[in-house]
């Protein structure tokens, strides 16, 4: 009886705080997540108020949040969009693997944190968070430009490399061999393969069998089905992650749009319970520790990520001040590298690796919305002042490769 | 008009005019719409982004339409004749009144050929329909007619 009390004002507490600091966010436009690690971290262990009575009910919270928050994912693309994504985008998107997550697997190896870290961090660095960044795009008032496509389809590829990485992580983690890893391996590759070309196929069947005019049942028959999904996924050592993502590809149109604004709401609810889950197992104390090279990555692979959407928006002929913008727009790291340092957190490897992505997060959360608006102003006085500066050959060729791009610019009109 | 997945929000629709501006619209899947005017100096970014609810747009595309002047116009006859619909708001003067008190045929010369309640029509309402807020009245009359009804049903 009374531990329940406690529970409840525990978690009432906790619950009201996210609801305030999101409200905080949201006046000084901002994304809520670092202000949810940061509450996590207040109240964990060596925080200003460890909790108690509420740990394992926040345990469980956190582990629906992720799940959630994939399934949600997987709700707002229909597969069609994910096969044409990777039939026209998948150099851009090997580019983005190749750029973004090298930088952190070297990092891991750099501090002598063994090839099972480097494959975390190298995920954690990798992955953009698209949650921020449409964000961002709207506020920007950018969902018009013409480099948004670009950087969206970069967010899609990330997202269904998601569905590959998160098992090769599971198994990792798990210590399993490498012949069982192959085989956890070849079962996730099978089961994602098979339930894209089901979504594709017949998405409309599961779709009117899971679709219901009431919604209150849409909701249960749509969570009831994801838990279960999410479950089985886990028990095959496939993650549940990767199994709420696949239902939700699976879902669509009208279904996947009922259940997009029901759940909604319970997303915000439990993915803020996992934020502050991650922040709650970093001990505040750990981070001084890891405050450089957490530093040192963000630099870099705020640099990497510019380059990457650099790169992607030339290929689709988009002019210079557009590359650069798609390039900074790309920066802000946040759920996902979150919820993969989470599954090493939970496994238990590597003591600093919880600590120095809680950090990484914290800064390029922050720098990401700073860099999508202010990286083409500043490359464009910079690139200015270098015109200016002399008639050396890399300078003098870069306007000239500029003014040829309008030409470029106008093969895709009407 | 060309138009362009864009994964995880919608659609955009591109429109370049006979000035050769363009134009385009982003359809969110959540109903929203995004009306986008791009930069004469750079054709990749937006000069203009301005985001619209569902009935905002419906506006729009009503004053859009070359053939309509009013958004609650009906039609226009050569005889000088039109038709509109009248809403009555929940706080009108006249919710729960009976038709015949508005004196409506007397005061304006105006005809109420229909009441719109919820998905039903009732036509040609007599003196003893009692009007509810939220009641769409279809007027048919003079221009002046139509907007003196227009000011006595607008009473609160």
């Amino acid at each position: 009886m009374h531990s329940s009390a406690v529970f409840l004002i525990e978690f009432g507490a906790i619950i009201l705080g996210l609801g305030l600091l999101g409200r905080l966010a949201g006046r000084l436009k901002f994304s809520p997540i670092p202000l949810y690690l940061l509450a996590g971290l207040a109240f964990g262990t060596g925080g200003l108020l460890p909790l108690g009575a509420s740990e394992e009910f926040v345990a469980i919270g956190a582990e629906i949040g992720v799940i959630l928050l994939l399934l949600m994912l997987g709700l707002e693309y229909t597969a069609t969009d994910l096969v044409t994504n990777l039939k026209t985008q998948y150099r851009s998107g090997l580019m983005d693997a190749a750029l973004n997550a090298l930088p952190g697997a070297a990092m891991a190896l750099l501090l002598g944190w063994g090839p099972v870290a480097a494959v975390v961090l190298a995920g954690v660095t990798w992955i953009s968070s698209s949650g921020v960044i449409a964000k961002v795009l709207g506020d920007l008032g950018r969902l018009g430009n013409r480099e948004t496509p670009v950087v969206l389809s970069i967010l899609v590829l990330e997202d269904l490399a998601m569905a590959v990485y998160l098992p090769i992580i599971t198994a990792l983690l798990a210590g399993v061999s490498l012949a069982a890893g192959s085989a956890t391996l070849a079962v996730a590759l099978g089961v994602a393969g098979l339930v894209l070309f089901l979504a594709v196929r017949y998405g409309r069947v599961i779709s009117r069998f899971v679709s219901s005019d009431d919604p209150e049942k849409l909701l249960l028959v749509v969570l009831g089905l994801t838990l279960l999904v999410a479950g089985i996924a886990q028990q095959l050592q496939v993650s549940a992650a990767v199994g709420a993502f696949l239902v939700g590809i699976a879902l669509s149109g009208e279904v996947a749009e009922g259940a997009h604004n029901l759940l909604s709401p319970l997303r915000d609810l439990f993915a803020a319970v996992f934020f502050v889950f991650f922040g709650l197992h970093t001990d505040p104390s750990s981070i001084p520790p890891v405050l450089v090279p957490a530093l040192a990555l963000a630099v870099v692979t705020a640099g990497t990520k510019i380059a990457t959407g650099y790169w992607a928006a030339k290929r689709a002929g988009i002019s210079a001040k557009g590359r650069w913008r798609a390039g900074g727009t790309l920066v802000a790291r946040g759920e996902f590298s979150i919820v993969i340092a989470g599954l090493a957190v939970t496994a238990g490897i590597e003591p600093s690796l919880g600590p120095l992505a809680t950090a990484y997060v914290l800064i390029l959360v922050v720098l990401g919305p700073l860099t999508a608006r202010y990286t083409e102003p500043v490359a464009t006085r910079l690139s200015a002042r270098l015109r200016g500066g002399g008639p050396d050959g890399v300078p003098s060729a870069a306007p000239r490769a500029e003014m040829l791009d309008p030409v470029e610019d106008g093969a895709p009109r009407a | 008009m060309s138009s362009t997945p864009l994964p995880g929000i919608g659609v955009r629709y591109d429109l370049t005019t006979r000035e050769d501006r363009r134009l385009s619209v982003v359809a969110q899947r959540d109903g929203a719409r995004v009306l986008n005017a791009y930069r004469r100096d750079d054709p990749d970014e937006c000069a203009l982004s301005v985001k619209l609810t569902a009935p905002e747009a419906e506006a729009l595309i009503d004053a859009l339409m070359p053939a309509h002047h009013s958004p609650s116009l009906l039609s226009t006859t050569d005889l000088g004749l039109v038709a509109e619909r009248i809403e009555l708001s929940s706080t009108s003067y006249w919710c729960g009144r009976l038709l015949g008190d508005t004196r409506m045929r007397t005061e304006t010369g105006v005809s109420i050929v229909a009441v719109l309640r919820r998905a039903d029509a009732v036509p040609a309402p007599g003196p003893d329909f009692r009007l509810a807020g939220g009641d769409t009245l279809i007027v048919i009359g003079t221009r002046e007619g139509v907007d003196a009804a227009a000011a006595i049903l607008g009473r609160e």
